[in-house]
């Protein structure tokens, strides 16, 4: 279980000026449920899910993962970026071996066969990452988070940057190892509609400060089609939940991390 | 529905094999029009010579040049020359590249030690190199080691800002993907910080290694028995302006060697750089 307590972030003063990205977000995520996060840019959802993965630290409260307060990245849980971030003189094998340095060699070479095999890319071990396509290297990139079968996802957009068709084979490899492994994942997405296809429950969040608005229980069957009438109408609601005359607020730097 | 993840990579690896020719024939084609200019210029300088647009005890005919050259060669001398003079580079390099990585690193490595570090070394920086000749004379005498002292102080700067800059130019998201996969020190050196600082720490070995032919000419220029700047300066005295050029032609070559080796060693150990440049090679091929 992930839970989230409390938790408010303030980056650092500028010139007097703080700024308050997260205010009092409470959330507990069940094991092996899938929770989206939307919401307009800059409503700190991606902040959040850098502080559940332990790489920023809450300026109040705190998250605990499986009863453990997150200090710092823990090994059960594993995250997939926007971009692939792949080590660009590393090979597709040697990029996933980073997820399992701890192990012992050839568990380490069983595990990232394993992993490439999964994501289909067992032919492209050797290709180093100016030879992959966007979509090839964002499927790496999935096999190192992965590969050492952590308990929980993190995925921050990890589809934004790829093209309909990957996305879409993407998210059906994402939710077929998702029912194999039972891990639970943490999606932000700035497509509603891609949280309501693949989530059980789509939180949205507004504001500066971001706030939790509103939590939305998806109980219809999987697979479920992006043209469903009912995936449609529940995005809707979402949608029109949202203040979307909210000022939007200029995106900084810290906002992006 | 489910799209086939597993597609068959055609065409990878393959992409103009068709039209490859032999990697020996490109290098030599390469090499070849490398080699154009400066034969072109010979010839241009020898026709010039031989109407006599110059007084020719100025500016002698590349012949003579050669001759010189060789008369050299045969006695040995030529060779003792530039192996006293690429000895002093080789010492001074591995002294001011040495003594700048093992700075830029732990500047790098700490912002506490770069707080005490850094403002004094950049203050050095602005002290012109050969300035410190005198004080370098008067401490370490005329003989080698005031000589390779100076070759490393010109090497020390480019080598020191390029690394620092490196290391500071590191992508923090890739330092991320280790600190999320929970790499220890050691692997997160070794496998993310070494080699994302490895493109700006060549391009200052090679502004180094340039310096640091620079300044052994300063160096023999100053006072020497034997090595290029003693050959020079040697052609000067003598009145002879043929061992000048022959000394400064044998710099260019001597130089232009030692930048290859390092490009060379560079490009084995950088070929994952997805660059304008590599893009341009890959498709050249």
């Amino acid at each position: 279980m992930l839970e989230v307590r409390n938790v408010s972030k303030t980056f650092g003063r500028r010139q007097g000026q703080q700024n308050n990205a997260l205010e009092n977000i409470n959330l507990t995520i069940d094991t092996s449920e899938i929770v989206s996060l939307v919401g307009t840019s800059g409503c700190g959802k991606s902040t959040l899910l850098r502080i559940i993965s332990g790489l920023t630290q809450p300026s109040a409260g705190a998250v605990r993962l499986a009863g453990q307060t997150v200090t710092g990245p823990k090994p059960p849980a594993a995250m997939v970026f926007q971009e692939p971030r792949l080590m660009p003189w590393l090979s597709a094998r040697e990029n996933i071996r980073l997820a399992l340095l701890h192990q012992p060699w050839r568990q380490q070479e069983r595990l990232i066969d394993d992993a490439l095999a999964k994501v289909g890319l067992s032919k492209f071990a050797a290709a180093l990452p100016k030879e992959l396509s966007g979509g090839m290297a964002q499927r790496v990139a999935i096999a190192r988070a992965l590969a050492r079968k952590p308990s929980v996802l993190l995925l921050d957009e990890p589809f934004s940057a790829l093209d309909s068709f990957t996305r879409q084979s993407l998210q059906d490899h994402l939710l077929g190892l998702w029912s194999a492994l039972n891990i639970t994942m943490v999606l932000v997405t700035h497509d509603v509609e891609e949280g309501v296809v693949l989530s059980d429950r789509v939180v949205s969040m507004q504001g500066q400060p971001g706030r939790i608005h509103s939590i939305s229980e998806v109980t219809m069957r999987r697979p479920r089609r992006r043209a469903d009438s009912q995936v449609q109408a529940l995005k809707e609601t979402i949608i029109d939940g949202l203040d979307l005359t909210a000022s939007p607020k200029v995106a900084t730097a810290e906002d992006r991390r | 529905m489910s799209i086939n993840l597993t597609a068959t990579p055609s065409g990878w690896g393959q992409a103009g094999r068709r039209r490859r020719r032999p990697a020996l024939l490109r290098h030599t084609q390469r090499w070849l029009r490398g080699l154009l200019l400066p034969v072109a210029g010979v010839i241009i300088w020898h026709i010039l010579t031989l109407v006599q647009l110059f007084p020719a005890h100025l500016v002698p005919p590349p012949l003579l040049i050669l001759t010189d050259i060789l008369e050299l060669a045969a006695d040995g001398a030529l060779f003792t020359h530039i192996a006293v003079t690429g000895w002093r580079v080789v010492i001074g390099f591995a002294l001011g590249a040495g003594c700048a990585t093992l700075l830029a690193a732990i500047a790098g490595y700490s912002r506490h030690a770069r707080d005490y570090l850094d403002p004094s070394l950049q203050a050095l920086k602005a002290v012109p190199s050969l300035a410190w000749v005198p004080i370098f004379i008067l401490w370490f005498g005329i003989f080698e080691t005031s000589k390779v002292t100076l070759i490393a102080v010109g090497v020390f700067f480019p080598v020191y800002l390029n690394l620092l800059s490196g290391i500071d130019g590191t992508d923090r998201k890739l330092v991320e993907v280790g600190r999320i996969n929970g790499l220890g020190r050691v692997d997160m050196v070794r496998r993310i910080l070494l080699p994302a600082t490895l493109p700006a720490y060549f391009t200052g070995l090679r502004a180094g290694l340039a310096l640091g032919w620079m300044f052994v000419i300063a160096a023999e220029l100053m006072g020497a028995s034997e090595g290029l700047g003693f050959l020079m300066l040697d052609g000067q005295m003598t009145g002879r302006p043929s061992i000048i050029i022959a000394a400064l032609v044998l710099f260019a070559i001597v130089g232009k060697l030692s930048d290859t080796a390092i490009t060379a060693v560079s490009e084995r150990l950088l070929h994952w750089r997805d660059d304008n440049f590599s893009l341009q090679e890959r498709e050249h091929a």
